[in-house]
């Protein structure tokens, strides 16, 4: 038997390994197939309510290629390595944010 | 101006006696308009007792029509206010039973009202002798209908927005035993599920304010580990804070004492309280920023049966009018009821703004909600790792998976059985979006997390070889 230990999550796949850039770019694959547009944003605390993160540029609306919008995930770490990154996908039609993973922890990897 | 397309005769003056109900309200030549509540009935006549007349009587019995002529009768514009019996299908393989479609006349129901659309649908025509059984099937609301009800009061996207969860179903748990803790080993109870990794944690619907723990000590003592295990977690956390009481005061002050503790959610039994009362809960949550959680106690009582009673169907449509943000729906693969196409037809009427009609689904009409806010679908009952592909391959992510004794059965308790399920409903969500079959490969899936993850390896264990099995009641 074992004692679950205290640990920090970030919402969606913060429960799995942190992926590696092949498995980031796949996950940024399904958002641009369902047609979402996909958005990189940062921030220096990851708490419950932090609804909005700073956003990297804008939202990749002419995105072509999951490499394109890693290329800026890799750009966003780069630049602020002491940050949480994830990548958010909006949905237009529905008109709402419908997609959300954590991509980089300071504290990690 | 004319309401009708069809005619009753009033001018020949008034003759007292029974008369077949079809000369005035089977109307074969009708075609339904835009506004018009129209039904499907499945209708098992009485031996000797045809089609027509037993689809007439019932759209007489639920409009206008007595068993008796009456002078008043002649009063009124029968034509504009009966209900019609429009078209009869017999089923197929059945040899006595008939889906009888009615239309309403919209003038006949009163604005913003579950209640009084269900009083005058399904009031009194259940027990109507020339019938042997009577089935609502489902129900088309027309939008001039429908945009006189508030319906959920935050809806799926809004909930997902104030709660910061996207791109997977939510993960909940219904505390055991569901009656005899005292509250505060309820919150510790509480406490530990959700620091494993569950969004959500649920009163049973039988705990509502008993000697053991009464209502207002549960709210604290429940308050207070949500508070502390989003703390420590970083991830927004609820617990549906059964708000259901004996009278509608009583419901209401509780519903006040969660928010003014901070609590995101509470949750309602709407049918055993009643749509009024969930009616205007919904309406509160909404001008209080108050999810709500509905549980559906008694349903079986009114759709189990084949060939009476109501559909769930319809009865889902009632509550996304009535109001409320989750509703059980049933799991397909766990202990109780539920056919998978049929159950995911009123899935989509939960959730989707605009449904076709689609018969292999038990959906009868096309139904346009007109943007009213969609309802997320909640799988409860029986569930545990080994249906995590099935269930997200099924419902997709806007929906609630409730793993009750899958989480808090595991050998080293709640916190490494949330983790169980969360790890479990991560691997399957990462391989679907990779573009990985769950419906073949789930079990590779659920198996290579459990190598890396201790907690899911034990749960693996403990429930692989359990299978639920029973052949479905209501099949289409």
């Amino acid at each position: 038997m074992q004692t679950l230990p205290k640990e920090r999550r970030y919402e969606t796949l913060s429960y799995l390994p942190p992926m590696s850039d092949v498995q980031i770019s796949k996950q940024i694959q399904y958002i641009l197939d369902q047609g979402f547009f996909p958005c990189v944003e940062f921030n220096e605390t990851a708490e419950p309510r932090d609804f909005y993160w700073t956003m990297w540029k804008l939202p990749m609306f002419n995105a072509s290629s999951a490499q394109e919008v890693l290329s800026e995930v890799q750009a966003c770490r780069s630049t602020y390595p002491n940050c949480f990154i994830r990548v958010i996908g909006f949905d237009n039609i529905k008109q709402c944010q419908i997609a959300m993973f954590i991509v980089h922890r300071p504290n990690r990897i | 101006m004319s309401y009708s397309q069809t005619a009753t005769k009033a001018k020949s003056g008034f003759q007292a006696g029974v008369k077949d109900y079809k000369l005035t309200y089977y109307t074969p030549d009708y075609t339904p308009k835009d506004t018009d509540i129209l039904a499907a009935f499945r209708v098992t006549p009485q031996p000797g007792v045809p089609p027509e007349e037993a689809g007439a009587a019932v759209a007489a019995e639920s409009s206008t029509g007595t068993w008796t002529t009456v002078w008043t009768d002649l009063l009124t514009d029968l034509d504009r206010y009966k209900g019609r019996c429009y078209d009869i299908e017999p089923v197929p393989g059945e040899d006595n039973q008939y889906i009888c479609y009615v239309a309403y006349p919209l003038d006949l129901f009163e604005e913003g009202s579950v209640t009084n659309l269900f009083t005058s649908i399904v009031g009194n025509v259940f027990g109507f002798k020339a019938l042997k059984a009577l089935r609502l099937e489902d129900l088309r609301i027309p939008v001039a209908y429908l945009k006189t009800f508030q319906g959920p009061p935050h809806g799926i996207t809004v909930e997902r927005d104030k709660l910061n969860k996207y791109g997977r179903p939510l993960l909940g748990c219904t505390v055991k035993p569901k009656l005899g803790l005292s509250a505060k080993n309820y919150g510790r109870a509480v406490y530990e599920i959700l620091r494993g990794g569950l969004d959500f944690t649920k009163d049973d619907e039988n705990i509502n304010s008993q000697p053991f723990m009464r209502w207002r000590d549960r709210f604290l003592f429940v308050q207070d580990a949500c508070l502390k295990a989003q703390a420590e977690t970083g991830e927004i956390k609820g617990h549906y804070l059964n708000v259901t009481a004996g009278t509608v005061e009583e419901m209401f002050k509780r519903a006040e004492f969660a928010k003014e503790i901070g609590a995101p959610i509470i949750m309602h039994d709407y049918l055993t309280a009643g749509f009024t009362a969930n009616t205007s809960l919904a309406r509160w949550c909404r001008d209080n920023g108050m999810l709500l959680h509905i549980h559906r106690a008694m349903h079986a009582v009114i759709d189990r049966q084949k060939n009476h009673g109501i559909h769930f169907r319809v009865l889902a449509k009632a509550l996304r009018m009535s109001g409320g943000d989750h509703i059980h729906t049933g799991t397909v693969v766990g202990k109780l009821e539920g056919d998978r196409a049929s159950t995911l037809g009123f899935v989509d009427l939960l959730r989707e703004n605009y449904i076709e009609q689609d018969k292999s689904r038990g959906i009868y009409f096309t139904q346009d909600w007109a943007s009213m806010p969609g309802v997320m679908a909640v799988a409860s009952g029986g569930i545990h790792v080994w249906h995590m592909p099935a269930l997200v391959e099924i419902f997709g992510d806007d929906s609630v998976l409730q793993f009750g004794g899958g989480t808090l059965g595991h050998p080293w308790g709640n916190a490494p059985g949330a983790t169980a399920n969360r790890v479990a409903l991560e691997a399957c969500v990462q391989a679907r979006n990779e573009g990985r079959n769950l419906a073949r490969e789930g079990n590779e899936v659920i198996r290579e997390a459990a190598r890396w993850c201790p907690e899911l390896a034990v749960a693996c264990e403990v429930w692989k070889e359990i299978k639920f099995e029973f052949a479905t009641v209501d099949t289409l």
